[in-house]
């Protein structure tokens, strides 16, 4: 993991793929998002970090077109967004989901295909025709199709239907859905979810793999040792304002980013005394509770 | 979405119990009896049933079965062909790749249920058992004790639930009941078939021809039932002769080979459809075939709205209604206000183009409502379709339609020279008016057949089942949602506007009440939806079928009369509790309703 590392620390960072600026979302009267400032760079890893509700997916929809910004705007390679999301993964930003959604009924290699979407043109009469052009297009779209399989080790599995992959295999999957369209920048909403360390570890080396294609990558992830040996900057989204921004070791170190984690202590805080009280309570209370077994569920 | 199913491979076989049958025959014993059952039924056909005409079909004569004999003769041969299969003789091994019990029962249950259904039809028809000849004895006994041998036959018990004892007597009573269906349906399962080895590609084709002889054999016979009992004979000894032939394997082997081979298959089903007039010698039933082709081609082309791109229209018989009024006004019907007479090229190309005009019209605005509210609106298009016919009438609107007398008196085609209307003779065949638009309709699915196949396997169809499967993952992946809807919904309706066009020319007159949403005649919205669900969403021949089906049985089974939707809904709700992926199922959605069972998990060949 060391090695990965330190190529991290010497990756090329080149000119800025994705430029948020002063991106706000609301809801009605709640604001999910405010005022935001992004960028990423190319072949450049950057985490994106918060507690639950801090309002990072929403920034990750405004940044796909899913959501409109109420205010500020997001420039992608130079350009304003499209509003649309099919079309902002035609312009080059391609997205995993947090639960993923994949086309569960539709073979692995289909899933890829359809990622292909955005590269291909052919339309409705080039399929009932099927002159030349589209037999070519089909198949480079399958032989691009395949070594994108090949790339997340799924080739084997090509003529599987999605929904019987294993779970880290339909995340793997995901993301040789998104590499599909050829994005410049690829948005990962946390790709590590629900995932054993080793799958983990298998997911990190893959997004090193990804990045050194020159393809920019921005990442949600709850697992702090995931992102912190991944990114080469961090950001923390709380209550949907950027904390702080800055190098792993920056955030890592931060009250503030512990703070908005676990709390901060206040005024009143219990001592020691108080805190031995409620200990003592709480054993007491385990005793009487382990009467009624059908409770543990509820909890 | 994230439900694992289980591994593949692994058989699900519970923990099994001593292998015997359902009831204390000796097996060896209980296989004999059942061969010999199955061909004293084979005799039995030869002799005469019952001692008057009166009852349908002829059955007086000896050493020759008539009308329901044959079935019983069919379903006889077929017990004893595969008993005689699972004794091992040689030469007959091939019947049964998945075993042969699962398939006897089958077979003898069909042989039984046929026997007897005519033994009683013949009683009750005639008022008494002495109408019953010695023969019709002989033959319910000796389906009878077919049956009961094959009854006998060991299968794999599944292991008992243990009940609960604090259980009150209700919920006992449907233990009980859940513990003798599984044992029933253990009873009639089948093996899994072993997959067929390579055979020279002649013999496959010449598998393929003749299951497709096969195919054109049973549908003419079905079509060709003169009377009611012949025809409710046909439906049981299909239905259960069919089971008998998927548990003995053999309809899993033959889709393996026409899987290896698709184009020749779809040619070859095309090859048998046409020969389909050749085999009758008057047009009555080529009537009921032009029908046919007519529900099942618009069927399809619903499927293609349905099935891949998951949009529910249930106002879709609106659009065949626009072809079929477009073909009739440029027709040169004298009740038309257009005074022209458009050749048959340009009054097609009238009739998709302007189904295809109303279905941009009508999707536009709606595609982009998701679900049910889709289904509401276009089902609100479809009667706003069949309002409007009705009042463009001159009086309460522009004089268009001619109201609800309709546009009659249709011109028969004619294409270089081809009188439609007219008897023409072919090889010493005699083909008559409907046989003749048996043939353009038949032209007109193949044009269906083939947008549905190469649109549903390209890019344009793979964006279809992505957007079904997943619209926001879709739109994600860069697929432009409402642009491919509305091609999908674009494409449905002037497919059918195509077969409005011939539809107009067949029928003579074309009036508002023949696009009803739901009715006793199909087509109407209702009855495309069902054929298609019926006929399985997403594949080619599904929606065909289940057309066929679904205008062959009310037609048949006219004594029904009033109950006929009810006997309907009632099938309806049965298929859909039993086999919710419709009778030929695409392999996708037999994975989605069969997470467990035996289907496979791979898919080799996308789709149908």
């Amino acid at each position: 993991m060391t090695t990965t590392d330190t190529t991290t620390k010497t990756a090329p960072v080149g000119e800025t793929v994705l430029d948020a600026r002063g991106v706000t979302m609301r809801f009605g009267g709640l604001t999910a998002v405010r005022d935001v400032n992004l960028t990423v760079n190319r072949g450049e890893i950057v985490g994106l970090i918060g507690p639950n509700g801090a309002g990072k997916t929403t920034f990750f929809n405004c940044l796909t077109g899913l959501y409109i910004p109420t205010e500020g705007e997001v420039r992608f390679k130079d350009k304003v967004l499209p509003p649309q999301s099919f079309k902002v993964t035609a312009a080059g930003i391609a997205r995993t989901f947090q639960n993923i959604r994949l086309f569960a009924n539709m073979t692995v290699l289909e899933n890829v295909l359809v990622g292909r979407h955005t590269r291909t043109k052919e339309g409705f009469w080039s399929a009932i025709l099927r002159g030349p052009g589209f037999h070519r297009a089909e198949a480079a779209s399958r032989e691009r199709a395949m070594e994108l399989l090949e790339f997340v080790g799924l080739e084997s599995k090509a003529d599987h239907l999605a929904r019987n992959l294993p779970y880290g295999e339909q995340r793997k999957l995901e993301i040789a859905r998104a590499l599909a369209s050829e994005p410049d920048l690829l948005l990962l909403d946390e790709p590590t979810a629900g995932m054993n360390p080793q799958e983990t570890r298998v997911t990190e080396e893959l997004v090193f793999a990804i990045r050194d294609q020159g393809i920019a990558i921005l990442v949600i992830e709850h697992d702090m040792r995931f992102i912190f040996n991944l990114c080469d900057r961090v950001a923390v989204l709380v209550q949907g304002e950027k904390l702080l921004e800055g190098d792993s070791a920056t955030v890592q170190g931060d009250e503030r980013v512990i703070a908005a984690y676990l709390g901060e202590p206040f005024e009143g805080a219990p001592g020691a005394e108080e805190v031995a009280e409620v200990e003592a309570a709480e054993a007491q209370a385990e005793t009487t509770t382990d009467a009624a077994p059908g409770k543990e569920n509820d909890r | 979405m994230t439900t694992q199913t289980t591994a593949p491979g692994i058989p699900s076989t519970p923990a099994s119990g001593p292998a015997t049958g359902l009831i204390g025959i000796p097996p060896h014993l209980g296989r004999a009896l059942a061969t010999g059952g199955g061909a004293l039924t084979v005799v039995s056909a030869f002799l005469a049933w019952t001692w008057t005409s009166a009852f349908p079909g002829d059955l007086t004569v000896y050493g020759y079965p008539g009308g329901l004999q044959v079935l019983a003769l069919i379903g006889g041969a077929l017990t004893t062909l595969l008993c005689l299969s699972s004794y091992g003789v040689k030469g007959l091994r091939w019947l049964t790749p998945a075993g042969a019990d699962g398939a006897i029962k089958f077979a003898a249950l069909a042989t039984f249920a046929t026997v007897w259904y005519t033994v009683l039809a013949i009683t009750v028809d005639l008022g008494g058992v002495v109408n019953l000849e010695p023969g019709g004895f002989v033959a319910a006994i000796a389906s009878l004790a077919g049956l009961l041998g094959a009854l006998a036959l060991p299968f794999e018990r599944p292991e008992r639930e243990p009940h609960d004892p604090d259980d009150t007597g209700w919920e006992l009573f449907r233990h009980r009941l859940r513990t003798g269906g599984d044992i029933a349906k253990a009873a009639f399962a089948g093996g899994t078939a072993r997959p067929v080895g390579t055979l020279p590609s002649y013999a496959e084709i010449l598998i393929i021809v003749a299951v497709l002889g096969l195919g054109l054999t049973v549908f003419t016979y079905g079509i060709g039932t003169e009377y009611d009992e012949l025809f409710i004979g046909f439906l049981i000894m299909a239905a259960f002769g069919f089971a008998a032939l998927n548990k003995a394997g053999l309809v899993s082997q033959a889709s393996q080979i026409t899987a290896r081979h698709q184009n020749i298959t779809i040619c070859g089903a095309f090859v048998a459809a046409a020969m389909f007039p050749f085999t009758q010698t008057d047009d009555q039933y080529a009537t009921v075939g032009v029908y046919i082709l007519i529900f099942g081609t618009v069927a399809l082309g619903l499927n293609i709205v349905v099935g891949l791109a998951g949009l529910l229209d249930l106002g879709y018989v609106a659009f065949l209604g626009v072809g079929a009024y477009a073909a009739a006004l440029v027709s040169g019907s004298p009740s038309s206000p257009f005074d022209v007479h458009f050749p048959f090229w340009a009054a097609v190309l009238v009739g998709a183009g302007a189904s295809l005009v109303f279905g941009v019209l009508i999707g536009a605005p709606t595609l982009r409502l998701r679900g049910d509210y889709l289904a509401i609106v276009t089902l609100g298009f479809g009667e706003i379709f069949r309002i409007t016919a009705n009042n463009l009438d001159g009086t309460s609107g522009p004089d268009l339609t001619n109201g609800s007398n309709g546009i009659s008196s249709i011109p028969n085609l004619n294409i270089l020279g081809f009188d439609f209307g007219a008897e023409h003779a072919i090889a010493g065949f005699t083909i008559g008016r409907f046989a003749n638009y048996f043939f353009l309709m038949l032209l007109i699915t193949a044009v269906v057949v083939l947008v549905f196949r190469r649109s549903g396997d390209s890019r344009i169809g793979r964006a279809w089942v992505a957007i079904r499967e997943d619209e926001t993952a879709a739109l994600a992946m860069g697929i432009n949602g409402f642009r491919v809807k509305l091609i999908a919904f674009a494409v449905g309706a002037s497919l059918a506007g195509l077969a409005g066009t011939v539809q107009a020319h067949v029928t003579y007159t074309v009036t508002p009440e023949q696009y009803l949403f739901a009715g006793p005649i199909p087509p109407n919205s209702a009855f495309l939806l069902a054929a298609v669900v019926l006929g399985g969403m997403g594949t080619i021949s599904g929606p065909l079928i289940g057309a066929a089906l679904l205008f062959l049985i009310p037609n048949k089974l006219q004594f029904l009369g009033d109950y006929q939707l009810f006997a309907f809904g009632l099938a309806l709700i049965l298929l859909m509790r039993f086999r919710p992926e419709g009778l030929i199922p695409n392999r996708r959605r037999q994975l989605e309703f069969h997470e467990d069972a035996e289907a496979p998990t791979v898919l080799t060949k996308a789709g149908a």
